[in-house]
């Protein structure tokens, strides 16, 4: 069997249904295995859009995303996604072609140094050397970029070596020697968890992402209504926690609420779970929740105390830790009214500083009220997809996630362009559920020509255009830091998106009014195949509360 | 404190910082890493992207063909170094990553010293080599080159007995180390 054919069959052994890529010269061979070769194949309009879908794919299915690239420009054009998806640790393997054995080295066409290029952002990387080597390698990178903390994975195959014939044996079981990540977790130090949250005054619980890469949003919920525990999510933990709750303090971080930003600058104990004290959590560091012992439970043990250091580490995996903590917990049959004082300070915060903004009182589309239409349009239940920027973030104190893999968006490396290539992802990993893209109006121009893709692959995502003109997140900072000098910021003659989604061949429609807002959302949401509703918003709000970058909570405007 | 698992009251103001402490002294890193391409590369990688300032490198192989080690020391004033082996370990081709304890290691480098010194300078470097049990490798009418192993102390101490004299060149292997007894590194 030609190795190409091993790689389909690797891929199919692994579970994959669908992949998404460009083909070039050096992957030829794949793209021919692939003509009848049983796995669905999306053909992207760039890799990083290739990328992104195979990133959305993974967040919205849990399952491990797959992308394909030629060599030279078609790797390189995945360096984003790549960088991405280890940031996010978004479970996926990349699959890239590489020149032939014999011009490495010599600046062939096409040549780039692949693994190279991608080294300090993937999780792992194989470079292939010999053809029987392939489908091992398939499967360990399989292995690889799904377990321990997730990431990608990237494989180079050598156009002819993936040619070769060999032979093709599945593969069972994959053993790594440098390479057995911990998920248990220590159960002394659970117990001593258990007996620092017994003991504590004003507690909060702070989820990340990797509450929801651990699909552990139940267990979380059960450990934090155990007792009172406020609880917090980062913009990568929105779903593990249902937004509407008692308990619920809302995001934390830069655009957090100010209850949440509170609770932790005042907490006497803070248990981190799967989240990463980024500094868009913690503003200025020396400042960050300075009253605090800190619990911290994550997969991945370099991630504990590196920013913050941890009074109890525990590493493993949050499906398998919380469950123990909650039944520690439960044991020990704590008084709950100790956090009675904590609870009337956090609800003095909240009846202070609501999350709200000043709605227009005309036919003036507020970009929070767009969220909040969207909201309602969807009754609350879609896939949500972003760009990166104010929309991003007002989509994210505004759309109540209730549940995990409905918030999609690229939340550390901060990727614009990665709102509608992820939606068509996420669509082909749920068929069956509504996969919005709320997108900026400057972000979706790095990647719209995936609206080709969406039409030509009946793709029905719904992307919905928050328009102000501006890539607003810069202006306003622009305006509040750097004097109102706007540089750069202003996007002057946009495209008609009514024009170009009708261009590609989808539904395009506009929103001016705030009266028909919803009602165009639940058309466009009702319409077959793609559809972009070009939403006219206010053009200057800013986005807030916000943490100025590096200062502390205490220190938040607006 | 209060025992984990008991009903005992524990004192938050009691539980101490784990891990990102600053040692302040120098470190060792034995590290065996799977013996394949671009595998040092990864590890020189990683110490430029997360600014881990190294101090040696030693890099050889080992009695086991598919495994290579790495001998590395940096500096543990500036980094935590259980942050260090924590990132190192993440490399799936990194195996195993011993932190020598100074006290309980054997550890040498070997370096090469060429020394401006005629006749004249000639016996008394000779003597100092002698004192260092250096060899001396190779000379000229007006140079002398010396091999010196030891420590990192031992080296540092010979250069400054023989910079007077004055150094054309020095090269240094950088450390290697093995734990003392019985038991591998």
């Amino acid at each position: 069997m030609r190795a190409v054919d091993a790689i389909i069959e690797s891929l199919k052994a692994e579970g994959v249904e669908a992949v998404f890529g460009i083909p070039g010269g050096a992957n030829l061979p794949t793209y021919d295995a692939l003509y009848d070769g049983g796995i669905r194949h999306v053909l992207c309009r760039h890799e990083q859009g290739a990328g992104h879908a195979a990133e959305g794919y993974a967040k919205a299915s849990g399952r491990v995303g797959v992308a394909l690239a030629t060599s030279g420009p078609g790797a390189t054009n995945l360096v984003t996604p790549i960088a991405d998806a280890m940031l996010d640790s978004v479970p996926t393997v990349f699959l890239t072609g590489q020149v032939r054995t014999e011009l490495i080295g010599t600046d062939g066409f096409q040549e780039a140094d692949t693994t190279g290029i991608t080294m300090p952002i993937v999780k792992h990387s194989i470079m292939i050397q010999d053809p029987r080597e392939i489908p091992r390698a398939i499967h360990e990178a399989f292995h690889i970029a799904r377990t321990g903390r997730p990431g990608p994975v990237l494989v180079d195959v050598p156009q002819d070596l993936s040619r070769a014939d060999i032979q093709y044996e599945p593969v069972d079981g994959v053993s790594l020697p440098g390479y057995r990540p911990t998920t248990e977790g220590n159960v002394k130090q659970i117990r001593l968890a258990a007996k620092a949250l017994a003991n504590a005054r004003r507690p909060v619980i702070y989820a990340g992402g990797g509450v929801v890469n651990a699909n552990a949003a139940k267990e979380l919920t059960d450990l934090c209504t155990s007792d009172r525990f406020p609880v917090t999510c980062t913009v990568m933990g929105l779903g593990a926690f249902p937004a509407p709750h008692d308990q619920w303090l809302g995001m934390l971080g830069m655009h957090g609420t100010r209850s949440a930003n509170y609770a932790m600058d005042e907490a006497d104990l803070i248990v981190a779970i799967g989240a990463r004290f980024d500094d868009r959590i913690t503003g200025k560091l020396s400042e960050f929740a300075p009253r605090a012992k800190f619990i911290h439970i994550d997969v991945d043990p370099a991630e504990i105390s590196k920013n913050v250091p941890a009074h109890i580490p525990i590493v493993g995996d949050a499906k398998s830790i919380l469950p123990k903590l909650t039944r520690e917990y439960r044991a020990l049959e704590t008084d709950g009214s100790r956090l009675d004082g904590w609870w009337e300070r956090i609800r003095g915060w909240r009846d202070k500083h609501p999350l709200g903004y000043e709605d227009s009182d005309d036919a003036e589309i507020k970009p929070q009220y767009m969220v909040e239409a969207m909201y309602e349009a969807t009754n609350g239940d879609a896939i949500v997809t972003s760009d990166v920027g104010q929309h991003q973030m007002w989509c994210a104190q505004y759309y109540h996630f209730t549940k995990p893999r409905r918030w999609i968006n690229s939340g550390g490396l901060g990727t614009m362009g990665f709102g509608l290539p992820s939606a068509l992802g996420a669509q082909i990993g749920q068929p069956d559920d509504t996969v919005v893209c709320l997108a900026g109006d400057g972000s979706l121009q790095m990647t719209s020509q995936e609206l080709a893709t969406c039409v030509t692959e009946k793709i029905p995502v719904k992307v919905f255009i928050m328009n102000n003109g501006y890539l607003g997140m810069v202006r306003q900072w622009q305006e509040l830091f750097w004097d109102g000098r706007y540089s750069g910021v202003d996007m002057g003659t946009s495209p008609d998106w009514v024009k170009l989604a009708e261009a590609y061949g989808a539904v395009g429609m506009r929103a001016t009014q705030k009266g028909e807002l919803v009602d165009q959302m639940k058309a466009a949401l009702e319409a077959d195949g793609p559809v972009v509703l070009d939403v006219q918003v206010s053009k200057e709000e800013n986005c807030y509360p916000m943490i100025p970058a590096g200062q502390a909570a205490r220190d938040m405007v607006g | 404190m209060g025992e984990p698992g008991t009903k005992e009251v524990l004192d938050l103001q009691d539980l101490q910082v784990s891990g990102g402490i600053h040692t302040g002294r120098r470190h060792i890193l034995s590290i065996l890493v799977e013996n394949k391409p671009g595998v040092l590369a990864r590890v020189a990688g990683l110490f430029a992207r997360r600014a881990f300032n190294i101090q040696t490198l030693a890099v050889g192989p080992t009695d086991d063909p598919t495994i290579s080690r790495i001998t590395l020391t940096l500096d543990g004033a500036m980094h935590p170094i259980d942050q260090v082996t924590k990132q190192l370990h993440k490399l799936i081709n990194v195996i195993k990553i011993r932190d020598l304890e100074p006290s309980d290691t054997v550890a040498r480098e070997l370096a090469l010293f060429k020394i401006a010194a005629d006749a004249d300078a000639r016996a008394q470097v000779m003597q100092f080599t002698d004192i260092f049990r250096g060899k001396v490798i190779d000379v000229s009418k007006r140079s002398m080159t010396v091999e010196v192993t030891g420590t990192d102390d031992k080296i540092e101490a010979f250069e400054q007995m023989i910079r007077p004299f004055g150094l054309i060149e020095m090269v240094r292997t950088g450390e290697i180390a093995v734990s003392r007894g019985r038991s591998a590194t």
